[in-house]
């Protein structure tokens, strides 16, 4: 099938986000960043350039962390997406957001779901990495305020609880 | 919010239909693989595709086909991420250098959506250039994009801007080719005779062709190896890169080389005579002190990407030194953590 | 303040009391605002950098599909400025633009893509003017001025202090070091790009949200720009993604957004991008500086005679401050029995200087720590040594008369000379590899607001209820420091309950009593010590109720766990709950409130009150460096950094402000810049910010940050809440110039100017080779007219803190250009 959408008219698509499948319209130059954001009202996910330079607007896509201020949000559909509202199960905080919470992870917290989603996707793969893979995962995100320690310190420890919970 | 423009969008199935559409769309269309390239270059009305051919739904192009063919060689599917190619354990065995230019593109979020092929075509870049439409309009624009001088050379009569693709220098170095499919047929090119030492046409490629795979040599015998200069360990673009790939007699005598450069000129090139100068020899210090220089004398870095100039060009030589001495075997990890910040 | 000596809240590792809903992304930053009917602005600016505009015409633009309204210079006829000594700002330009970014227009339409789209259609015809590119050029070209007010030509703010006799001092000195360094501008780059949202509410009055750290100032500064009566206007903070002095300005856009609300009786919201937030800046002012210091043999400081010349950018901003603190603050840290001061502000046509992170203070401290270590260097002294040999007296005062108070710098260079390994490596490691100690110092909040007035600094009120809860309102904001959490912490502690049962409504000024915002780390000071009056107020109406029912003394009642008991007999006692319930039923709703000033400061001179703080926070930092040989290439493994905190609230938070100062730091001194191009006159003139991007202006990633050992110094401050002094800013400025000083330890090169970058230090190694002198850096200082000076004699010179009559008789020292030494 060979999916033309006219210039000026606005698109219907199908989005799984954070589970669920919501049936969302809106102009096709919008970038998923903008659809979570202004159509779907998920100001979690973040922005600071929307250039791709800075990982304040990381989610997931299909379990991998991208950056969706760079993603067509007419390319997502049926294919599943992951923000921040989607990290805590109710209203307990995931281990990560947890972590983080607790030591220092996050200080203006506008790095904070980006960098979350991204150390999420680290865990899901590898429970147990060491600091050299947490710098590596997340050096596609900047922090302005913390210096990065204390994130690797809430991502080393969100993964300790992680491994905690699943035994 | 930087926001894209409108255009119209084509999410063909294969890849016959996509190079119908490109071919029948004209000039005005534009593929789009990751769009790691493109879409900033569109946020910032770089380039302003009428209609986008998509090819994240087109069957094939993310196929790795290892040695199937009994020679050793190895293709590459074009539509493979940097991520894809990176967690390949083949390629890290035997494309050392390949693995190291992956692995050092931009950062872990945009090597899990860019594509080796969007990276093969990266557009050319220039800080006179890759800025906002109102920037530049400040400076009345320039030659590449909606005007007609370049800044950067102020008399020269073509675009200089810098080619910036990290994985080609290694491809080149590794002798690699690429296969264009178009409406009207399939070719071959070397990887070095893609570009074109222009910073507007820096491309071979016709518009109506996609680069569907990169066809590998066999990697008996050689060892390759990547180091790429930048400031920072993860994000910025290469302003140089040094790609460099050998291949020794078991005595360690060079039987065969190739030394290719990447963000010192529009294209990323092979330096003819480097490779001829160590054939023959041990990669002795002074060998690979000789090659460097050689090298260097080729590097022209212009005054439109990050760092000092004189200082660029003034390095080449000691990352050539790094690239030979990795492959001949010395221990370059401290080195290396220094200069990518990170172990590869 | 409370006198208890144990706390159950202060000064324990614990999760921020807004944490959670950073980590779920409930936070609600200004761009996170909608609000139903929500129109979007767009911003037209100006491509030249200096120009007159002849004519614009908007009809295109007012009849594109979706606009709803277009706003000129027109629009606004009054002129604005965050300072009330420097109105010289437009939302939208009137008649002249200066810098390439100057708003001109502005275009409101139902989505950002229709107002961008509309804004193309906006023609304006621009007149261009000479452009003023750099101080020099200020300095030699009175015209085209820039501006009609400030000194005369191009210079803003041109003064000079003289505390005591400095030529004599230097004249009497063993060694005299004359040496020139040059800092860099660079910005703050939050991660949130400015956003703001203004409504007109039912009423007809206005709201704004708003990303600024400075409600009350905003306020203020909107009322008059917009002339609206004050009382018609709500300010609300938002939390900062990240502000870093950044949004201590009234910005054109909250003007505009306001204006729009106002005009279309529909909510208007503006998101700058981020080339949009390079140009709004306020950053780091590039400055030159000359010092002349005087040295005896032991190591001993003189005198020092400072001189500072501040590339400002188009407007005032806060640079009638900033020009002060590039010196006053230079006497804190060590014995200066002499310092004269010299400081000038230009106008160029870039987009405007102001605060950033350690205000003005950076620059000379820079200076001034890279000068110790060659200092020492020179006199063979240890250069920790050198500096414990004269650090300043606690409780005493400087030859500019600012009054320090607790000083815990000794104890900070003992700690990171300790931990760092100093003594075995400093001096001793392989070429190649090497070690830098830097000190700094800074205030604890400014001891004088921007505006005139002799009311309080900071005010909190708090409502307690019978359900227990305790409401805590306060102007300050919130901009990830944590001062939610310190405000919660310490009501939590005076009232022996848990920070999490606080809650906290801050930064917003139609319901939070005023506080003068979050800059010049004065939060926790002001703001605590205003909460803590507030709840010990309450506390003792609490224990009274308390101690009634228990019958018993009041003195004798402890508040703590959530309970009030008899402090000898902790079983006997009842629920905070139930205190509550007694309290309000025997005095009626309950609320108190409390207030801050900061203690009145010594100087009596005109200038004396920037500088003056209620405590100083002092810190040391130990950097080691790797460069190669080769290529200059400089790689930072470890940092080692000790800070005199007084007492550390949150321990969780301060570790982070610590940390982050460090990461700011490190990239100040190797690769941030706020740079600009010229292009040839002829062919453009154009003057552009040359990388006005996330990706070319470089800000460490992870991988570039190294591990950091933290020490907190803790002795508290008697003028402190619990004692805590300031930790936001003071940590960033050790780190420039231990940078600075390990490059010299690793291959005997001085960098005398950050950024320090590879090829500076290539360029160094290069003239030590050919036996040169290996340092890079300024060259020269221009002339620079610095009136006559002020005098005051210094506190051991018979002063009183006035300025003296008689002038210097010798004139000023015609200055020239001169070599570095
Ligand atoms: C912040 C940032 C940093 C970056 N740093 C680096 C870096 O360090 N090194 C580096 O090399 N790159 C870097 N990039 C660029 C980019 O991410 C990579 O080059 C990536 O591999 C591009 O692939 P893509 O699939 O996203 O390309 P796209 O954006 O989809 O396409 C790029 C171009 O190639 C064309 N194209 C794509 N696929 C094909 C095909 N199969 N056949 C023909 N034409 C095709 C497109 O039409 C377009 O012109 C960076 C990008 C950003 C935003
Ligand atoms: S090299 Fe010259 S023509 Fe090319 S993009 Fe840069 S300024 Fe423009
Ligand atoms: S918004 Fe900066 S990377 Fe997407
Ligand atoms: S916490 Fe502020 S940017 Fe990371």
């Amino acid at each position: 099938m060979n999916a033309v959408v006219e210039a000026r008219r606005n698109v219907r698509v199908t989005l799984r986000v954070n589970g669920e499948q919501t049936e969302v319209l809106f102009a096709p130059y919008k970038t998923l960043l903008e659809v979570l954001r202004e159509e779907m009202n998920l100001t979690g996910t973040k922005h600071g350039c929307e250039l791709g330079e800075c990982g304040a607007c990381a989610v997931l896509l299909d379990g991998v962390p991208v950056l969706s201020c760079l993603v067509l949000a007419i390319e997502c559909e049926g294919r599943s997406i992951e923000t921040v509202e989607g990290l805590a199960r109710g209203s307990e905080l995931h281990p990560l957001q947890a972590a983080f919470a607790d030591l220092g992870g996050t200080q203006c917290g506008y790095c904070t779901p980006g960098i979350l989603m991204t150390a999420k996707a680290l865990l899901d793969k590898e429970p147990d990495p060491g600091r050299e893979r947490i710098r590596e995962a997340i050096s596609g995100n900047l922090c302005r305020c913390t210096g990065y320690l204390q994130i690797y310190e809430s991502i080393e420890e969100g993964a300790r609880r992680m491994r905690e919970e699943a035994k | 919010m930087m926001r894209l423009p409108w255009f119209r969008h084509h999410a063909p199935d294969t890849l016959a239909e996509a190079a119908r559409i490109l071919a029948g769309e004209g000039p005005n269309a534009m593929l789009i693989a990751g769009g790691t390239d493109l879409l900033p270059n569109m946020k910032r009305r770089h380039q302003s595709p009428s209609a986008l051919i998509s090819l994240a739904r087109v069957e094939g192009l993310k196929n790795i086909s290892n040695g199937s063919g009994g020679n050793g060689e190895m293709r590459l599917g074009a539509g493979l991420t940097l991520s894809d190619v990176v967690h390949c354990a083949a390629v890290r065995e035997k494309y050392a250098g390949l693995y190291q230019a992956a692995a050092q593109v931009a950062t872990t979020h945009l090597r899990n959506m860019g594509t080796l092929g969007g990276n093969l075509c990266l557009d050319t870049r220039c800080n006179y250039y890759n800025q906002n439409y109102e920037w530049r309009k400040a400076i009345d624009f320039c030659m590449k994009k909606d005007g007609d001088i370049c800044w950067v050379a102020t008399a020269s009569k073509r675009c200089v801007a810098v080619s910036s693709t990290d994985t080609a220098p290694a491809l080149i170095a590794l002798g690699a080719k690429v296969r264009l499919f178009s409406a009207t047929g399939e070719r071959e090119v070397t990887v070095a005779d893609l570009y074109n030492n222009d910073g507007m046409d820096y491309l071979t490629r016709r518009p109506d062709e996609i680069l569907t795979s990169v066809l590998l040599p066999a990697a008996s015998g050689w060892n390759s190896s990547y180091w790429k200069l930048r400031r920072r360990g993860a994000f910025d673009f290469p302003v140089l890169g040094v790609a460099a790939a050998v291949k020794t007699a078991s005595d360690g005598t060079v039987e065969e080389a190739r030394i290719a450069l990447g963000a010192v000129a529009s294209r990323p090139f092979l330096v003819e005579k480097a490779g001829g100068l160590l054939v023959g020899k041990a990669l002795t210090d002074d060998a690979i002190a000789e090659a460097g220089a050689l090298v260097a004398s080729r590097a022209k870095p212009m005054d439109n990407a990050d760092l000092d100039i004189y200082w660029r060009k003034g390095v080449v030589s000691s990352f050539v030194g790094y690239a030979l001495r990795e492959i001949r075997g010395d221990d370059m990890r401290v080195t290396r953590l220094r200069i990518a910040r990170h172990a590869l | 303040m409370s006198t208890r000596k144990r706390f159950d809240v202060v000064g324990k590792p614990r999760r921020r009391v807004d944490g959670r809903s950073k980590v779920t992304g409930l936070t609600k930053f200004a761009d996170d605002v909608v609000l139903p009917r929500m129109l979007h602005a767009k911003m037209l600016r100006s491509p030249h950098p200096h120009a007159r505009i002849d004519a614009i015409d908007v009809s295109r633009a007012e009849q594109h599909p979706g606009v709803h309204l277009v706003l000129t210079g027109r629009d606004f006829p009054v002129s604005f400025g965050i300072m009330p000594v420097s109105q010289d700002e437009f939302p939208l330009a009137p008649e002249r633009v200066r810098y390439v970014g100057d708003p001109v227009a502005a275009v409101i339409a139902k989505d950002e893509q229709t107002a961008s789209e509309a804004l193309d259609l906006i023609e304006v015809k621009y007149t261009p003017l000479q452009t003023i590119a750099t101080p020099e050029e200020a300095l030699a070209h009175p015209e085209a001025r820039i501006h009609e007010y400030g000194e005369h030509g191009n210079i803003h703010r041109i003064q000079a202090y003289e505390f005591g006799d400095v030529e004599e001092a230097l004249a009497k000195s063993d060694h005299v070091f004359e040496d020139l360094f040059f800092f860099q501008g660079n910005t703050h780059l939050p991660i949130e790009q400015h956003a703001s949202v203004a409504a007109v509410d039912g009423e007809g009055k206005l709201t704004l949200w708003s990303s600024t750290q400075v409600p009350h100032y905003i306020h203020r500064a909107l009322a008059r720009a917009l002339q609206v009566n004050a009382a018609h206007i709500r300010v609300i903070a938002c939390p900062n993604g990240g502000g870093f002095g950044g949004k201590c300005d009234l910005h054109n856009h909250e003007i505009v957004v306001s204006r729009a609300a106002m005009r279309l009786g529909r909510p208007v919201k503006i998101c700058l991008t981020r080339e949009e937030v390079f140009y709004m800046h306020r950053g780091r002012h590039p400055v030159l500086m000359k010092f002349r210091t005087g040295v005896m043999n032991d190591g001993k400081i003189t005198g020092m005679h400072l001189q500072t010349l501040l590339d400002g950018g188009g407007y005032g901003s806060y640079g009638a401050a900033s020009t002060f603190y590039t010196g006053v603050l230079q006497p804190v840290s060590y014995e200066l029995p002499r310092f004269k001061f010299d400081a000038c502000r230009t106008f160029t046509n870039k987009p405007p200087c102001g605060p950033k992170r350690g205000h003005g203070t950076p620059q000379p401290r820079f200076g001034q720590e890279v000068q110790l270590d060659k200092i020492a260097e020179k006199l063979r002294i240890d250069p920790a040594e050198l500096r414990l040999n004269m650090v300043a007296k606690p409780n005493s005062l400087t030859a500019n008369w600012l009054r320090i108070g607790s000083i815990g710098l000794a104890e900070c260079i003992r700690r990171v000379v300790d931990i760092s390994g100093w003594k075995d490596k400093h001096r001793k490691l392989p070429e190649g590899r090497g070690l830098g100690l830097a000190c700094g110092a800074y205030m604890s909040g400014a001891g004088l607001p921007i505006y005139w007035n002799k009311m309080p600094h900071s005010g909190v009120q708090l409502l307690l209820d019978r359900s227990g809860q305790v409401t805590v309102f306060c102007g300050a904001t919130e901009i990830g420091q944590g001062s939610d959490d310190v405000l919660a912490a310490i009501v939590a502690e005076v009232l022996g309950i848990d920070a999490f049962d606080v809650r906290c409504v801050t930064g917003d000024t139609g319901l939070t009593p005023i506080d003068l915002g979050s800059y010049s780390s004065r939060v926790t000071v002001m703001m605590g010590n205003a909460a803590i009056q507030a709840a010990e107020r309450l506390r003792e109406v609490l224990a009274e109720a308390a101690a009634e029912h228990l019958e018993v003394s009041p003195e004798r009642i402890v508040l703590a766990q959530g309970r009030a008991f008899l402090a000898e007999d902790p079983g006997r006692g009842i629920s905070f709950r139930e205190t509550v319930e007694l309290a309000e039923a025997k005095h009626g709703t309950l609320g108190s409130v409390g207030s801050y000033s900061p203690p009145r400061a010594p100087a009596r001179y005109k200038g004396g009150g920037v500088g003056p703080s209620p405590a100083y926070s002092y810190t040391a930092c130990v950097v080691e460096v790797a460069v190669d040989a080769a290529t200059g290439w400089i790689t930072v493994p470890r940092v080692w950094i000790a800070h005199d905190i007084g007492r550390a609230i949150n321990p969780v938070s301060v570790r982070g402000q610590v940390e982050g100062s460090v990461y700011m730091g490190l990239g100040e001194a190797l690769m941030e810049e706020q740079v600009f191009r010229r292009l040839p006159p002829k062919l453009s003139g154009a003057l552009v910010h040359k990388i006005p991007s996330l990706l070319e202006y470089k800000s460490l990633t992870s991988l570039d940050m190294p591990e950091v050992e933290t020490v907190l110094i803790e002795d508290p401050d008697p003028n402190c809440p619990f004692g805590a002094k300031e930790v936001g800013q003071g940590p960033l400025l050790p780190v420039m110039p231990a940078v600075a000083n390990a490059v010299w330890d690793a291959v005997g090169v001085r960098i005398d100017e950050v950024p320090i970058t590879p090829d500076k230090v290539l360029r160094a190694l290069e003239r030590k080779a050919k036996g040169e002198n290996p340092r890079v850096g300024p060259e020269s200082f221009p002339a620079v007219p610095y009136p006559e000076p002020i005098c005051v004699a210094p506190p051991w010179e018979g002063g009183d803190g006035n300025a003296s009559k008689e002038k210097r008789k010798a004139p000023a020292r015609k200055l020239e250009g001169m070599a570095a030494s």
